[in-house]
């Protein structure tokens, strides 16, 4: 009984603030407001037995918005809805294609036949997780190691502003590259 | 009954954060739209683990996969941003929209890239 209360508070919570982050005239408050969802949706994941995942989804979040929090600031349009400004495109188009989508999920939520569990979970689900990942599932251990590698190259490639021609010239001929700030290997 | 519960909370994240990806013009906020949805496919993942088939531990692994999915749109989305303000000094995804097929606001909104360093 406790257990349905909570997770309705926290579904209702989860869809008003993520609705509330579209709606809010500032996009620092909008940061916030997806926090709050983000924070209801991991007491959810939390209400289902997924302790360690569901700790996992709520201090990601809060890390990762206080990183948008700085971005925030940074390519801020609207600060703290000093100047109120609409900063959408096809907003009737965009929430009749939002309704249909929910329609359609909603009907196939409803009407699909749903298999019943076959069995209890386990004492300790972050244990089976680790062992999967451990054993049968490890190419997907693997795979997110290396995506994630890839996407630390990647991002820093792109969000620096000195690419190799500013480096080496304009024909990369240049014996040694031209940087603010000397060292690295062999120099 | 609660798996049902489950499911109508994930559809109607995703539904919210549709309408945001499609609806802002602000590259930062249709990044939230996008991560509104992926935290719709952890919800669905975990709830489906628990009452389909909690002795297998795949829909946890999916759940992973997810967290991990949100983290690299995040990162790759702002480095994007980033690299699209310093190169044309536009922070809005209709001024980006060279691509697109038909003349629209995002033909005058460039000025050529790596002209200015």
């Amino acid at each position: 009984m406790t257990e349905t209360v909570v997770f309705a508070v926290c579904a209702v919570g989860a869809v008003a603030s993520g609705a509330a982050v579209f709606a809010v005239d500032s996009m620092a408050r909008a940061t916030f407001a997806l926090l709050a969802s983000f924070l209801f949706t991991g007491t959810a994941v939390l209400l289902l037995g997924l302790s360690y995942l569901g700790v996992l989804v709520v201090l990601m979040m809060v890390m990762e918005m206080m990183v948008m929090a700085v971005f925030m600031v940074m390519y801020m349009m609207n600060p703290a809805g000093l100047m109120p400004m609409s900063m959408v495109h096809n907003r009737n188009g965009a929430l009749a294609v939002s309704a249909g989508v929910f329609l359609l999920l909603a009907a196939g939520v409803v009407l699909v036949p749903w298999p019943e569990a076959g069995g209890a979970p386990p004492a300790d689900p972050a244990f089976a997780l680790g062992e999967a990942v451990m054993g049968r599932h490890m190419l997907v251990m693997m795979l997110v190691g290396m995506v994630l590698f890839a996407t630390m190259v990647a991002a820093t490639v792109l969000a620096t502003s000195r690419g190799r021609y500013d480096r080496y010239g304009d024909d990369l001929r240049r014996e040694h590259p031209d940087d603010p700030i000397g060292g690295g290997l062999g120099r | 009954m609660m798996l049902e519960a489950y499911l109508l909370l994930a559809a109607a994240l995703f539904s919210v954060g549709l309408f945001g990806a499609l609806s802002q013009q602000s590259v930062v906020m249709v990044m939230m739209g996008l991560e509104l949805m992926v935290n719709a496919v952890i919800v669905t993942a975990a709830a489906l683990w628990l009452y389909t088939s909690p002795q297998s531990p795949d829909g946890q692994v999916l759940v992973l996969v997810a967290v991990t999915a949100m983290a690299v749109e995040m990162a790759m989305g702002f480095a994007v941003t980033t690299a699209l303000f310093r190169a044309r000094d536009v922070d809005m995804v209709d001024m980006a929209a060279d691509l697109a097929d038909r003349g629209g606001p995002g033909d005058h909104g460039g000025h050529g890239g790596g002209g200015e360093r």
